[in-house]
């Protein structure tokens, strides 16, 4: 054998050329009459066997055939924590079974260096006849722990999951939420070189969700290499130190998890996100067809690109809406973030109802400037149209994309990011012991 | 901190017949240990009569037999009481058709595992045939019972036991993995089980004796490993007939064939059980 090159020594886990097949079902064909229903039903065993054998055999590339993935590559670094994003069906779930050997690929090969532990469920084996005790040894050696490492670690997984006196009670008598508890507890003390998780954390009231990801931020600052496949994004952004975006079983997009992230909400198109608003695009009014917004576009070409902004820049929309009447209205302009959380809020009468804006017959060209101090980060735009009292028009939420740059309006670097807030507020301040 | 060695696995499609990997096997111990366990814990949990159960089972199936073979049917029973000339096969059957039940329902039963971790899958038709064993030596016991009772003095063929142990435990093992493996494929491996077990006990000597088998089938009737460990357990605790050891052999034989054959293709099988189970 080769000596291996020295740079792959660094790398946890190498995938090559990786894909995976599976066969879907097809709906059958229908018979028209009496007598073709009885030779299809009498040939069923046939048709069945046939149809079970397949599931595990691939012949020929027929239509049944569907690639979960195709031709994957990339590289994880040791202590690097890889946040994998997509869409329900983009084959993460299939790319982390073949990662943690629960299935085999169909072609391509994966390399890791180190000691595999998976959590693709909490809890699995647990039986409800056993108590939480014997189901702790059973879970543990089950994710790969000996009896030495569980019995030297029980009383840590017993406090962490809160159980308490119950742990001798079968766990059939468990609520849902202390059996969940107790499951995740056992897979929080495992101790791999590297971890693959999908989606646990969504389990358990709140307080104990929170618990769940101070846990993985631990793990993942003690330099061990986590891949980490969620739909949370605020989660994927907060740990991960890079991310990768799968869709139809290809990585389309690799870089820091912010970039991953804008990139996946904005549905791939980085570019068209201002403009014309797609006639498919979600929309909410309550007085169908009176006032539409038929675009909006940044009005300045600020920095690069045309959608950064400086820290404290201003910020200036374009917007065209046909009204089929003259109305007076209030037009009211958020910014959301990553998450789809509207972090703030503007309207055009200033709190004042009386204070309308007006519209004209047919298309109205309206200029919003806005004053903002947002935080660096990406975010997108929420615009509403409402009738004085308080019922939308229009309105559409997200649109559009722009960054706030770590650059203040001179130029100057701007320290403080997302992680600290959304809104910087200007305040006074002054040391009142220095008054005389 | 102690440095390791590091371990690379290397994850591709594989190609082949492949056999078992043992030294994994070795490695998930525990896994098994507590597998067996739960096994047993969970079977008799929340009953009056616990493991007690494992000697009224084929006590109460014996009774029956011996009012039907032994007394209205009057099938022979080479000179000993008909109760323990089939308590005494009922016990190694009962294990035999038990691990044949529990085994091919194993990956089944747990395909929520199969799917969400990866552990060498044999692990689970193996505890599934050795929970049973708490049964058999509970059993066997009775039939320790029984020989008290009617005054039976095991001759110094017992010593042969633990060979007939093995041929026993390696025809389960065997056929625990080629059926368990074939179930999560094909599902119609329960319904047969279900009658299947009840069958195939008429294929054992298990309510007659061996010697009622026609001369010119014996040797076929040999081939079935259940038959010589039946008919060596008889000999060697009841004395009823010399130590059959031409079954032994066949018997024995054929249980390396289908336990090599099992080795090779569940591990064949294995690859598609996550995507199929």
């Amino acid at each position: 054998m080769l000596p291996e090159k020295s740079s792959n020594r660094n790398l946890a886990i190498e995938v090559l050329k990786l894909s995976k097949r599976y066969r879907i079902g097809l709906a059958e064909e229908k018979q028209e009459t009496l007598a073709l229903q009885l030779v299809h039903l009498v040939k069923a065993p046939i048709r069945n066997f046939l149809k079970l054998r397949s599931l595990g055999r691939f012949r020929s590339e027929d239509e049944s055939v569907f690639w979960a993935l195709k031709d994957i590559d990339f590289e994880v670094k040791k202590g690097e924590v890889l946040g994998i994003i997509g869409h329900n069906g983009a084959g993460k779930s299939t790319l982390l079974k073949i990662l943690s050997r629960i299935t085999e690929p169909t072609k391509g090969e994966i390399r890791i260096r180190g000691r595999v532990s998976s959590l693709l469920e909490v809890g699995t084996g647990f039986h409800p006849d056993l108590t939480g005790r014997e189901n702790v040894y059973m879970n543990g050696t089950i994710l790969g722990m000996t009896r030495k490492e569980i019995d030297r670690k029980f009383e840590e997984i017993h406090s962490f999951s809160g159980i308490g006196k119950y742990i001798d009670t079968p766990v059939k008598r468990y609520s849902s939420g202390m059996r969940v508890r107790l499951a995740f507890s056992v897979a929080a003390h495992l101790e791999p070189e590297i971890l693959i998780i999908d989606e646990v954390l969504a389990v358990g009231d709140a307080e104990f969700q929170k618990k769940c990801l101070g846990k993985m931020e631990d793990v993942a600052g003690q330099g061990r290499t986590v891949l980490f496949v969620s739909h949370n994004m605020a989660a994927v952004e907060r740990i991960c130190s890079r991310a990768i975006l799968l869709s139809s079983g290809k990585i389309v997009f690799e870089g820091s998890p912010a970039e991953t992230i804008n990139f996946y909400l904005s549905g791939g198109k980085a570019e068209s996100k201002w403009g014309k608003i797609p006639s498919h695009y979600p929309r909410n009014s309550y007085h169908t067809g009176i006032c539409k917004i038929e675009s909006i576009e940044l009005s300045q070409k600020s920095l690069r690109d045309g959608y950064r902004f400086r820290f404290g820049e201003k910020i200036s929309f374009d917007l065209i809406v046909n009204s089929s009447e003259e109305l007076g209205v209030i037009v009211t302009l958020s910014f959301i973030d990553q998450t789809n959380t509207p972090i703030s809020f503007s309207a055009s009468n200033e709190m004042n109802r009386q204070h309308l804006f007006d519209l004209v017959e047919g298309k109205n060209r309206i200029n919003i400037e806005v004053d903002q101090t947002l935080l660096p980060g990406d975010y997108s735009i929420g615009l509403n149209i409402w009738d004085p009292n308080g019922y939308p028009y229009d309105s559409i939420q997200s649109f559009g994309s722009l960054s706030i740059e770590k650059f203040g309006k001179g130029g100057r670097g701007y320290p403080w990011g997302k992680n600290l807030g959304f809104v910087a507020f200007q305040i006074g301040i002054k040391n009142e012991s220095y008054e005389t | 901190m102690q440095k390791q060695e590091e371990i690379t696995t290397v994850i591709r499609p594989q190609k082949g017949w492949v056999p078992i990997d043992i030294p994994e096997i070795i490695k998930y111990r525990d896994l098994l240990y507590f597998l067996v366990v739960r096994g047993i814990k969970a079977k008799y949990a929340q009953s009056i009569l616990g493991v007690g159960w494992a000697v009224l089972q084929p006590l109460f199936t014996t009774v029956v037999f011996t009012v039907v073979f032994g007394n209205l049917a009057k099938v022979g029973s080479d000179g000993v009481p008909y109760v323990i000339f089939s308590f005494t096969a009922m016990v190694p059957w009962n294990y035999f058709s038990g691990t044949l039940t529990d085994s091919s329902n194993s990956l089944v039963a747990n395909a929520s595992m199969i799917t969400k971790v990866y552990f060498p899958r044999v692990v689970l038709p193996l505890a599934s045939i050795f929970s049973r064993l708490l049964d058999f030596l509970i059993g066997f016991i009775a039939v320790g019972g029984f020989m008290i009772y009617y005054q039976f003095i095991p001759s110094l063929n017992a010593l042969f036991i633990p060979l007939l142990l093995i041929i026993l435990l390696l025809t389960s093992i065997g056929l625990g993995l080629i059926l368990s493996s074939m179930a999560v494929q094909y599902r119609d491996v329960k319904h047969v089980m279900t009658f299947l077990t009840s069958l195939l006990m008429y294929a054992a000597p298990v309510v007659y004796p061996a010697s009622l088998v026609p001369e010119k089938w014996i040797f076929l009737y040999s081939l079935n490993p259940m038959v010589g460990v039946i008919e060596g357990f008889r000999s060697a605790l009841l004395g009823t007939q010399p130590m059959p050891w031409e079954s032994i052999l066949w018997g024995g034989l054929v249980a390396i064939m289908i336990f090599v054959f099992g080795a090779y293709y569940f591990k064949k099988m294995e690859r598609v059980f996550a995507d199929v189970a």
